[in-house]
């Protein structure tokens, strides 16, 4: 009892996790929190900060994943996240995970920790893979020459975290840490010594930056920490100093500050690199079997259809291996509800009552639950997708296509995440620097066919198209990309002209990935699909039961109830499109909620009838309609989900509105083009 | 040693560079030197493809870089190391 009261009154340790992208952050943070972590999110963007806990020596360490960034400007949105984490939420130790086999350009992101004066802990990742790279690391030299503790680490085997946690406790205690200064030369020097001064004499600087580091930044005229400097008083006189100190910097060593602070800092890096580093092969030899891949993945000709083929087979798997389990768990469902109808009716529940748990909840939630072993299929090949190294070769591949509609590859990310879900694809949008660039992104990624829509597809595709299931739903993906490369060429053209930005972007090594991570990311992104169902969904789908049962003594789900009548009168707007029956209209209207529902909503109407739910759509569809059906929900507004973080994203109640509004006209036209050419071509 | 300067874009797969000047623009500087190109540094081409992004190598990784982006880079070729 008293050793609890202890720990809770014991201020808790905070860790902050720091790294370039693909130094194997996300791993280590797997590793360090295991199973005890609160938020889910998305591997290869750690989109927000993420956290978890750990319990070591009997103190509670709460662990931060900060975005993956390669500095802590603020050119992009999740440099600034991290960049104001470490700021002005100080964590107690910052553990900066380098990705040993590339060092030098891993270091950038290190003097800069640094110079901020962060309490540090290093941990030389990939330090397994060094081997194969014939380089040697020498960690204590390297922890002798910047003074801080640096531990080799391989993420992906769990090694070196102990140590890194030992470490990180250690650190934690130790109130006034070495900083390691980069010398920038004895002009820079001088100059900076005096901003030093000024910062000094400024109460309120000095009680929320590191002098030294403040000079830094102001001296390189750091447009978000002068940004974040603007309440301060007297900060006048500072910048009045820089632009002093610059002008008479340039105009002795002929330089432009940010470069001559740049080449300091790369001056030092090499400098340590040089130290520690022992290289037993040359260039010529050093050309990986990465490369060779690339040769190949990314040639000019092959490069695309690659990336489609890929496509293709991952659909194929979802589909082929899901298929049985759909089978299975339909036929579960349906036993479930016979079972707990006659158990319920013989223990003498009210009808009503009986009704909302066997047609509203089993039937509603459980058409919904059919698919979970597709969505986990497709989630567990994207998280192999990601975790290989391919997602920054399709960008690579797309570039010269994204170029016509004047983005850049790396625009391309964020569709791809937005096969998964567009609720993170939305905000991977954070790593684009441009913000016009970003604003298309946004408003194009929810065009991108999530895993919400593939029930949808599923329940259609199986009741219509059996034989060719994976290439119809394969279509409808195409579609998606399609139009959302189309429809951001005409918002470039039309809403926002300009040039474009410049692409830069690291092709990480092609890895193997291990079974253990993919799971974890599987079942991160997977879960949040379950939780879904017990949540919003369920919610949802109470209500429509609700709905069609109302007014009182109203047949169940009938035209005469109050889902009928929303159905009815939304439904004369889809009858070009060939599915303007009330049902197909009510269960798209719910659909905004969350995709799903579109299911779980005709599964409630549906699921009353003895048939079940696949022969019910069978009467009321033709194949026609109902691919047009499918073309409707891929496109039309994106779910509220979606929608809230479009808003907060943009910060603009325009945008998201324009975000909704275009995507239904966009959806309606589509679905009428596809089902008025079916039927011109014969096919309806 | 002692080649002409020019476009990193220009440069063929194979070839060793030293960069010796980063063209105009603030952000262009700011964003190359985060990725580890400033002055001096050394670099080799992976893929070069006409029209297309490159793939460039720095140190131990590898960068793709828009081809708009390789025409400000200014490089001057080197030998082997």
């Amino acid at each position: 009892m008293e050793a609890a009261q202890a720990i809770k009154n014991e201020k808790q340790i905070v860790v902050a996790l720091a790294g370039n992208p693909n130094s194997g952050k996300t791993t280590i943070f797997n590793s360090l929190t295991g199973a005890h972590q609160h938020v889910g999110n998305w591997p290869g963007v750690t989109v927000e900060k993420k956290e978890g806990q750990l319990v070591s020596e009997g103190k509670v360490i709460r662990v931060v994943d900060l975005p993956g960034t390669y500095s802590l400007g603020a050119y992009s949105e999740d440099e600034a996240v991290a960049r104001d984490y470490i700021l002005f939420e100080k964590p107690d130790v910052v553990i900066n995970i380098i990705d040993a086999t590339n060092l030098e350009r891993n270091l950038y992101l290190t003097t800069q920790l640094l110079e901020m004066g962060s309490n540090l802990v290093i941990a030389l990742n990939m330090s397994d893979e060094l081997k194969a790279k014939q380089i040697d690391i020498n960690a204590a030299r390297f922890s002798e020459l910047l003074g801080v503790p640096a531990i080799r680490t391989v993420g992906t085997r769990g090694q070196g975290t102990k140590e890194l946690v030992a470490q990180a406790l250690q650190a934690a205690g130790n109130k006034n840490p070495r900083v390691v200064q980069i010398n920038y030369g004895k002009e820079v020097e001088t100059e900076l010594a005096a901003l030093e001064q000024d910062i000094l004499s400024n109460r309120q600087l000095v009680e929320n930056f590191a002098p030294r580091w403040l000079a830094v930044k102001v001296l390189e005229g750091d447009q978000g920490v002068l940004k974040s400097l603007a309440k301060y008083p007297g900060l006048e006189r500072l910048l009045a100093r820089r632009a002093e100190a610059v002008k008479r910097l340039e105009g002795l060593l002929g330089e432009d500050i940010e470069s001559l602070l740049a080449d300091k800092r790369y001056g030092f890096i090499g400098g340590l690199a040089k130290e520690v580093m022992t290289r037993r092969q040359t260039t010529e030899e050093r050309l990986s079997r990465s490369d060779k891949i690339d040769r190949i993945v990314t040639n000019r000709y092959l490069g695309i259809p690659i990336f489609l083929f890929a496509m293709w087979a991952i659909f194929q798997f979802t589909f082929t291996v899901g298929d049985p389990f759909i089978g299975w768990i339909e036929t579960f469902f349906e036993w479930f509800g016979g079972v707990t109808g006659a158990w319920l009716e013989s223990a003498g529940m009210p009808g009503l009552l009986m009704s909302l748990i066997v047609d509203g909840i089993i039937g509603g939630v459980g058409s919904v639950l059919v698919f979970i072993p597709n969505i986990f299929l497709l989630f567990f090949a994207i998280s192999l997708l990601e975790d290989s190294g391919y997602m920054a070769r399709a960008a690579f591949i797309m570039d010269r296509l994204m170029h016509a509609l004047g983005l850049h590859g790396k625009s391309f990310i964020p569709l791809l995440i937005g096969f998964g879900c567009n609720v993170p694809a939305v905000m991977a949008t954070r790593t684009l620097e441009n913000k016009r660039d970003r604003l298309i992104t946004i408003l194009i990624t929810p065009l991108m066919s999530c895993t919400a829509r593939l029930p949808v597809y599923i329940l259609f595709a199986g009741a219509f198209f059996t034989a060719n299931q994976g290439l119809v739903i394969f279509s409808l993906y195409l579609l998606g990309l399609a139009l959302a490369i189309l429809m951001g060429m005409l918002f470039k053209r039309f809403l926002f002209k300009g040039e474009t930005s410049h692409f830069v972007m690291e092709l990480p090594p092609y890895r193997v990935p291990t079974l253990k991570s993919t799971f974890i990311h599987m079942w991160e992104k997977g879960s949040s699909f379950i939780r879904k169902a017990g949540t919003i969904i369920f919610a949802v789908v109470v209500l429509v039961w609700a709905l069609s049962n109302l007014p009182v003594g109203v047949e169940y789900a009938s035209q005469d109830s109050i889902l009928g009548w929303i159905g009815s009168f939304v439904a004369p707007i889809f009858k070009p499109a060939g599915f303007g029956t009330w049902e197909a209209a009510v269960a798209l209207v719910f659909g905004i909620l969350a995709k799903e529902v579109v299911v779980g909503t005709l599964g409630v109407i549906y699921g009353a009838e003895e048939a079940g739910l696949t022969a019910a759509i069978a009467q009321a569809w033709t194949p026609l309609s109902a691919y047009a059906f499918m073309v409707m929900t891929l496109l039309y507004i994106p779910c509220a989900a979606v929608i809230g973080t479009i808003k907060r994203e943009t910060n603009s109640w325009t945008w998201t509105a324009f975000a909704v509004a275009y995507t239904l006209v966009l959806g309606w036209l589509m679905a009428v083009l596809v089902y008025q050419f079916g039927r011109l071509l014969g096919l309806g | 040693m002692g080649g002409s300067v020019l476009p990193l874009g220009f440069l063929q797969v194979g070839r060793d560079a030293v960069v010796r000047e980063l063209g105009s623009g603030r952000n262009l500087a700011q964003r190359l030197s985060e990725m580890g190109i400033v002055r001096g540094t050394r670099l080799s081409i992976i893929k070069n493809d006409m029209g297309g992004p490159l793939i460039i190598s720095v140190g131990d990784g590898r960068l793709a870089i828009g081809r708009g982006m390789a025409l400000k880079i200014f490089v001057e070729e080197a030998s082997k190391a």
